[in-house]
């Protein structure tokens, strides 16, 4: 079975709970295990800030994209996009502790988190055209950890 | 942010909810408020109740840090939830931050 959803919503702070609750309505239909559930949760957070922040730059009439889909390979796609600032040099923005050294309190941890949480990160971007960003994981699940635990004790 | 507790030149604070790039400032202004006490040179975070970080929240704690170690004081948590616990230890927060001994604390 193919699932798919897309959502749009404003570039504004306060929304970044609202895609952090909408990502976990739609991917607990995989019925991941709490910690999956918290590593899409965040990763979805750490790129939808980037939008919100980088991308558009405080900007409040942004709007950023959001859409997932999963199919019976269990694996969780999810796409967070903008048509903002875009980014001139996307290696070196995924850098550990790579920030734009706007004055604020940032950790240029985002893209790390994105990567160390999910399987795959994809980001495709364009100087004032917007970002891409793609997000692959496999969810185990409730039932995959049951089904290496049986084969555990069958040995 | 729920309330403080000072003790000497301690002040313990609970920390509650979700600490992303929304909530950050608020906690930011809550917390600098009490630094302004110049007395006060260990913090201390009872994470129990935070059931969500990003890296907003890694920037956030790291100023708060350095405020504390530019007059001599430390900063620690204490009780972490496991999807924060693991925040910590990707961004290497667990070597400049104390953690404290916590018993209802689990691993990913």
């Amino acid at each position: 079975m193919q699932n798919q959803m897309e959502l749009t919503f404003s570039a504004l702070p306060q929304n970044e709970a609202f895609a952090r609750v909408a990502i976990a309505a739609f991917a607990v239909q995989l019925n991941p295990t709490l910690p999956e559930m918290a590593d899409i949760k965040t990763a979805v957070s750490e790129a939808v800030t980037n939008a919100i922040v980088h991308g558009y730059r405080g900007r409040e009439d942004g709007l950023v994209r959001m859409s997932a889909e999963y199919g019976d390979r269990r694996l969780l796609t999810v796409v967070i996009r903008d048509e903002g600032c875009g980014i001139a040099d996307v290696e070196k923005a995924m850098q550990p502790f790579y920030s734009t050294g706007d004055g604020a309190e940032r950790s240029g941890m985002g893209f790390c988190v994105m990567q160390t949480f999910m399987d795959a990160v994809e980001v495709d971007s364009a100087v004032d055209r917007g970002t891409t960003v793609t997000m692959r994981k496999y969810i185990t699940g409730e039932v995959g950890l049951h089904r290496e635990r049986m084969l555990d004790e069958i040995g | 942010m729920l309330g403080a507790k000072s003790l000497g030149n301690a002040v313990t604070v609970v920390i509650a909810g979700e600490l992303d790039h929304f909530a950050a400032p608020q906690i930011r202004r809550r917390l600098d408020e009490l630094l302004e006490d110049q007395t006060v040179t260990h913090l201390v975070l009872d994470l129990e109740n935070l059931t969500f970080m990003d890296s907003s929240g890694i920037g956030m704690l790291l100023g708060r840090l350095r405020a504390l170690q530019s007059r001599g004081g430390s900063l620690s948590v204490k009780h972490m939830q496991p999807p924060v616990e693991k925040l910590f230890r990707l961004s290497g927060l667990d070597r400049v931050i104390g953690v404290e001994d916590d018993i209802r604390g689990g691993r990913l």
